[in-house]
């Protein structure tokens, strides 16, 4: 006996098979990001009122770049069309636009992961100085013309480190200064100021990771989620896109509903960033 | 070999088939238009100042929901879509919402005589 | 039919996915299999000896609690030598060591072996047989799920022999002590702990999707809804929990993960001072959003462990009571209700955490709610029982034993379901008497019932009938007498988890003059479980011979069942039936008046 309902619906339940197993799939997938999402909202509104990094413990706001998480949306967008278009022209029988509207959307994919590897080094790379006099400063560190980073988690560059390295100044390129709601408060110039820092003055230095503060923790883990179940739908679109298209010329039927199955795991990834966005970019 | 397949070729492939699928292009079009919009006015609203962070947030979600109701109509079908589909996104609906209020909830309500003011202290 | 005709049978017929068929080797037919019942043994023979190795980590806690400080004959020089100076010193157990052992028993126990035995192996071999199906809906999917169970079990063993041990924060494994017992190494039996979660939740993932998916699509022609066997439904609303309820701890698992290998602060609350040093973390987090998170999961948990059991309880007893189940919809309704209800119940297992009255007054509605389809189910049982022609054998004892006892692991759950009397009951032994009650004496039975019932369909053999009353005979004794103490230490304040056995509060320095019976009560303990373990030696033996020598089963249906699983050949072949199966009845018509025997198969089109 064969397994039925592979690729022809089921009478009673409209359906075949795979389509019922990755609705219920995709169902597991709200479960699992709706709990980070409401770890996110319980952890802000637990913080306490205030503004980050004077208060150590305030929610940070207007950190992460908006004009990049507005194109990466977008990006995302895009390849949600695209693969939703891959799947038309198969049922066009079109081989060729399908295939080519496959590689559009992987590489939709790839440029979101992309950017977002930027936006993750871009965070690695800045800095929050707490100084003596209890003020706290913000932005890249500048060594010998680069943003210095450090590599390992808790190898955060510690004040006896910086007198490891017989540093005395640091140069920081100081982060415009925002309003409450994360706004930048001057519009004029794009430079950004730079300041010495003596390193005697300073208390503490470490830059943005998860250990910094509950938001960049849930940042990064829900965006690196995101970001794997990106990688892992780009890699099985490619795969479906090409080595997987054999199924092509034996089961059309059958291909197309993987196609179908693929592209709903695909735009689920899309609905996820639609949400994420506003709540960790904007709000 | 397969008895349960029925043989209902003729709801897949066919001119009339064709013209359909076209039709569905041009709406895959024009919310992919929909969408871009949405975007934009997400990050326009984020310049505007609401008088509360309650409306902040209300907004944002609602025009989160309108460009997620557009990707799960259109491009997922599920407008279109069987019952069973709708029953199983029900049932993680709710219990997405118990979790995430309930959670929230028992966080927020604390004992009437208790001095602190969230369980923890933040 | 012979077994060997129908494998010569099925090499003809066997063709999956339309390409030309090759016999698989080794590897293909027995390592990895996408036949459910390959599968389905696997994840019996896993979890059975996961089974065991928890037994044992549990037998070795009980002599440590009825003589604290005292070497462990044989077992304590091993220990030592095994894990190191620090763990057993002396073949003493430490009180670390006792920490890791008792938090992996419960990870053990409920990830490894029960789940797995119940809806992995039962579910996965019976499921498809039971509806009529030729396998599983994906069953690559399902040798997926089996080998991420497989590694997630092998990666909660190697913890053991990690610097530092295993796991040691409960099988609940609280923040902020999950994240401080070892802050000198990162990658501690915690991380191996949430590591192993981590795929063990992905394998319960991908099972869930197939059993749902499988009973939605792949009932055949007449098996309606309402036709299918209570097994099924019990399955069914199990993968349902599975599904929704694993990912909020698959959630938290990462999150308890970053704050311990990459220094966040999701549990962590501000301040905190670990041994004289404020630990150096940046604070704001809540150790209450991991029980939150946890105990979504926790509650639907425990109903994953009981339907199933369940679900085997209500086949065997319908098959040896030769009368159709009383009130098998209220069953089915009432198994959903459970399923529902579970995901609103989770707060009561945190009482004690300062929530305040509304708050816990909805869970204390909720979770009284719930226990009204529980005792539905019992109760529809219980009737069934009335008037029925009862045949005690092996399967039957156990499955009829399961009644009371689930009965009292219920019942005792009451005094903890209510907020004002679980403030003295919660984290007492009297907890551990409860769900013990429920799942040792509860689903241990059904599964040997199971084992018992199902052993002539998966090996064409019966399992010695002597040796299986023994087996029930001292499982049930002893069951009793390992659990029931343990309501009385409760009540006398016992707290669980506690090293040396409660001698700090009740032993002769603790100034509260004679021992009020608590710490007697733990020497009992002890010598009923060594009664229980050898009460499981015949079992054993009894297992492993009637594979080989067993009475051979007379025919196909030895039990005179009515449920399809029964019309196949025996094992079923790859593709499980003949001819494809059509449902003509219910699932449980037997003494139907005027039939010539007193069971008419579902199967069976007169």
């Amino acid at each position: 006996m064969e397994i039925p309902y592979t690729y022809k619906p089921r009478p009673d339940t409209g359906l075949y098979n795979a389509k019922v197993g990755i609705w219920l799939f995709l169902a597991s997938e709200i479960m699992l990001f709706g709990a980070l999402f409401s770890a996110y909202i319980l952890l802000r509104v637990s913080a306490p009122a205030g503004f980050w990094p004077d208060l150590a413990l305030a929610w940070p706001r207007g950190l992460l770049n908006i004009p990049i998480g507005t194109f990466n949306t977008a990006v995302l967008i895009t390849s949600s069309v695209t693969v939703v278009l891959a799947w038309a022209a198969l049922k066009m029988n079109n081989f060729a636009r399908f295939r080519v509207y496959m590689v559009i959307t992987v590489m939709c994919a790839f440029a979101f992961l992309g950017i977002k590897s930027f936006e993750y080094n871009d965070k690695f790379s800045h800095y929050v100085v707490r100084l003596k006099d209890g003020k706290a400063v913000t932005g890249h560190i500048e060594v010998d013309g680069k943003h210095a980073r450090f590599w390992n988690f808790d190898d955060q560059w510690d004040v006896a480190k910086l007198a490891d390295k017989k540093i005395t100044q640091i140069k920081v390129e100081v982060d415009p200064e925002r309003d409450i709601h994360g706004h930048v408060k001057s519009h004029g110039s794009h430079a950004h100021e730079v300041r010495e820092i003596a390193v005697a003055d300073i208390v503490s230095l470490g830059s943005y990771t998860p250990a910094t503060h509950p938001f960049f923790a849930v940042y990064f883990l829900i965006t690196a989620l995101h970001g794997l179940h990106v990688l892992g739908g780009a890699l099985v679109l490619a795969y479906f896109a090409f080595p997987g298209a054999k199924m092509w010329k034996s089961n059309p039927e059958q291909f197309i509903n993987r196609i179908e199955v693929g592209g709903l795991f695909w735009h689920f990834v899309d609905l996820v960033w639609i949400f994420l966005f506003p709540v960790v970019y904007l709000l | 070999m397969s008895q349960h397949n029925s043989s209902h070729a003729a709801s897949h492939g066919g001119d009339d088939h064709d013209h359909d699928i076209a039709a569905h292009v041009r709406t895959y079009l024009i919310i992919f238009g929909a969408l871009l919009v949405g975007t934009v006015l997400t990050v326009a609203m984020y310049y505007v100042d609401f008088s509360s962070m309650a409306l902040t947030v209300a907004v944002a979600l609602f025009i989160a929901s309108i460009k997620a109701f557009l990707v799960a109509g259109y491009f997922m079908h599920l407008l279109s879509e069987k019952k069973l589909v709708y029953g199983v996104l029900v049932l993680s609906a709710i219990f997405f919402v118990a979790l995430m209020g309930l959670t929230l909830w028992g966080s927020n309500d604390l004992p009437k005589n208790s001095s602190t003011k969230t369980l923890y202290v933040p | 039919m012979q077994s060997s005709a129908s494998h010569a049978h099925t090499s003809a017929t066997e063709s999956s996915h339309g390409h030309a068929h090759h016999e698989p080797g080794f590897f293909g037919k027995y390592i990895f299999s996408t036949d459910h019942k390959v599968i389905g043994i696997q994840y019996g023979v896993s979890s059975l000896l996961f089974l065991l190795f928890g037994f044992f980590l549990m037998l070795v806690m009980r002599f440590q609690l009825a003589n604290p400080g005292k070497p462990i004959p044989i077992v304590g020089a091993l220990l030592e030598k095994v894990l190191g100076e620090d763990m057993a010193k002396g073949g003493i157990m430490g009180g670390d060591l006792y920490n890791s052992f008792g938090a992996m028993h419960g990870t053990i126990m409920v990830f490894l072996a029960i789940v797995p035995v119940l809806f992995g192996a039962f579910g996965n071999y019976v499921t498809p047989l039971q509806i009529g199906a030729p396998d599983m809906a994906f069953p690559r999917l399902n040798m997926a799920s089996f080998h991420c169970y497989f590694l997630g079990g092998v990666v909660m063993f190697a913890s053991f022999f990690t610097p530092g041990g295993a796991a040691r924060s409960g099988w609940t494994s609280y923040s902020p002590l999950a994240s401080i017992t070892d802050l000198a190494n990162r990658f501690d039996g915690q991380t191996y702990w949430l590591i192993g979660m981590v795929l063990l939740i992905t394998s319960s993932l991908l099972g869930s999707v197939n059993f749902i998916a499988t009973i939605i699509q792949l009932r055949c022609r007449g098996m309606s809804w309402m036709r299918m066997p209570f097994f099924v439904w019990a399955q069914f609303v199990t993968g349902f929990l599975l599904l929704l309820a694993f990912p909020p701890l698959e959630a938290a698992g990462l999150m308890q993960l970053m704050d311990n290998l990459f220094g966040s602060s999701f549990f962590l609350p501000q301040g905190l001072v670990v041994s004289g040093t404020p630990l150096p973390v940046s604070g704001g987090g809540s150790p209450l959003l991991w029980q939150h998170l946890f105990w979504f999961l926790g509650h639907p948990e425990v109903y994953v462990l009981i339907l199933p059991a369940i679900g085997i309880v209500a086949e065997v007893v319908s098959n040896n009571i030769r009368k159709p189940l009383w009130g098998y919809k209220s069953m089915v309704y009432a198994a959903m209700s459970i399923g529902f209800l579970s995901f609103i119940v989770w707060a009561h297992h945190m009482y004690l955490t300062g929530m305040g009255t509304k708050v816990a007054t909805f869970f204390q509605t909720t979770t009284m709610m719930i226990s009204i389809p529980s005792v539905i189910i019992l109760t529809a049982l219980f009737i069934s029982l009335w008037g029925g022609s009862i045949r005690f054998n092996s399967a039957s004892l156990f499955a009829l034993s399961f009644l009371p006892m689930f009965g009292i692991g219920g019942l005792t759950g009451l005094p903890l379901g209510f907020n004002a009397s679980d403030i003295f009951l919660h984290d007492s032994y009297y907890v551990i008497g409860h769900f013990h009650y429920v799942v040792a004496p509860g689903t241990m039975f059904a599964v040997f019932a199971g084992i018992y019932y199902w052993f002539p369909k998966i090996t064409g053999r019966h399992m010695n009938e002597l040796l299986g009353k023994l087996h029930w005979a001292g499982s049930l004794f002893f069951m009793n007498c390992v659990f029931a103490p343990m309501f009385i230490q409760g009540f006398k304040g016992m707290s669980r988890r506690m090293s040396d056995g409660g001698t700090t509060y009740f032993g002769p320095d603790a100034g509260i003059g004679a021992d009020p019976g608590v710490l007697s009560l733990n020497k009992m303990i002890l010598w009923c479980a060594i009664g229980l373990g050898i009460a499981q030696i015949p079992f054993i033996i009894n297992f492993f011979s009637s594979i080989f020598a067993g009475k051979r089963a007379t025919s196909d249906n030895p039990w005179q069942a009515t449920t399809l699983e029964w019309a196949t050949p025996t094992p079923p072949p790859h593709g499980n039936f003949l001819q494809e199966p059509v449902a003509y009845r219910g699932p449980y018509e037997y003494s139907v008046p005027g039939a010539k025997t007193d069971f008419t198969p579902q199967g069976d089109k007169n």
